[in-house]
């Protein structure tokens, strides 16, 4: 996968897997330490010990059709290969979190990418799943609730084509607000 | 800066457009996300989906992503239910393919044979 936002539609879907109708994905970076900290967090049905030890193997998944689930080893090994380090950790019955952590400099972190579509087109999919953003960077911060903005938009679905654009370009003001300058593929 | 609010003038334009439509069923556009596809590059496959639909202003044609469809060696993978319920699979899909099912099976309602998931497994024997 050659985006961040790649990796995090891919661990999102595994949250809707779960039956969550919440999944917040935080993003921050903190220049200090160099660091670019990837949450995904869920309400799902969480995961036991047993299942929680294996994930990060590819020849474990839940699903029935195949024997290989590589989304988590995927977003690990591109996290490792970047100076960073990845953690899941799930409770049965409250919900998992999803912690990736990149080296923000480091020559093989991919870029952001198209973040704003993924939360948008996640939006879209699930209007019964509550997505949530928060891009935050030292005192600055934005955030984003698809479970508001489907309440501001009443009897009009998320996937309706002026609100999928609208919310697109919002999102996307929203990352150049927070990371512009700050992550080198996003201008300031 | 744009705000939440904006919504708000959102809901008010397309409201009359959305009470017009809910009498028809409409065709739905599902396109497969799961690690597979999201590799095999969905996510451009979906945004031509639908932008192309936005272009042409088909708002009663719903676009929304779904798991793994189950063969992976074929990914993107493209589902399109018919308003009578009937499914077209397309696979091995990308941006250009996907303006090509709007403009001839969505809108003309002619199916793009040579994209199915039968014409990929027929050439593969």
């Amino acid at each position: 996968m050659r985006e961040i936002a790649l990796h995090i539609l891919d661990i999102m879907q595994n949250s809707t897997a779960a039956q969550a109708n919440m999944i917040r994905v935080s993003i921050t970076a903190d220049p200090k330490a160099d660091t670019l900290t990837i949450t995904i967090e869920d309400n799902g049905c969480g995961m036991d010990s047993e299942l929680l030890a294996s994930v990060t193997d590819p020849f474990s998944t839940t699903r029935k059709t195949r024997r290989i689930g590589l989304g988590i080893p995927l977003m690990k090994a591109s996290c490792e290969r970047s100076g960073g380090s990845f953690e899941i950790t799930s409770q049965k019955s409250i919900g998992t979190t999803v912690t990736a952590v990149y080296e923000t400099d480091h020559i093989d972190r991919p870029v952001l990418g198209d973040l704003a579509g993924v939360i948008t087109d996640m939006a879209a999919s699930w209007p019964g799943v509550d997505i949530q953003l928060r891009l935050m960077y030292q005192a600055k911060q934005f955030e984003f609730s698809s479970g508001e903005a489907a309440r501001m938009l009443g009897e009009v679905p998320l996937s309706e084509y002026s609100v999928v654009k609208w919310l697109r370009e919002y999102i996307n003001e929203g990352i150049n607000e927070i990371f512009g300058g700050v992550l080198s593929e996003i201008l300031g | 800066m744009k705000s939440l609010a904006e919504l708000e003038a959102i809901r008010k334009n397309t409201l009359d457009q959305i009470k017009m439509r809910q009498s028809k069923d409409g065709i739905r556009v599902v396109v497969g996300m799961a690690t597979c596809g999201i590799a095999a590059g969905a996510r451009p496959v979906m945004n031509a989906f639908v932008e192309e639909l936005g272009k042409r202003k088909l708002a009663d044609v719903s676009v929304t992503m779904t798991g793994c469809i189950g063969v992976c060696r074929l990914e993107p993978i493209v589902e399109v239910f018919n308003a009578d319920g009937s499914k077209v699979t397309y696979v091995k899909m990308d941006p250009d393919k996907a303006a090509r099912v709007v403009a001839e099976h969505i809108v003309n309602g002619r199916v793009c044979q040579d994209l199915t998931i039968g014409a990929a497994e027929a050439a593969d024997k």
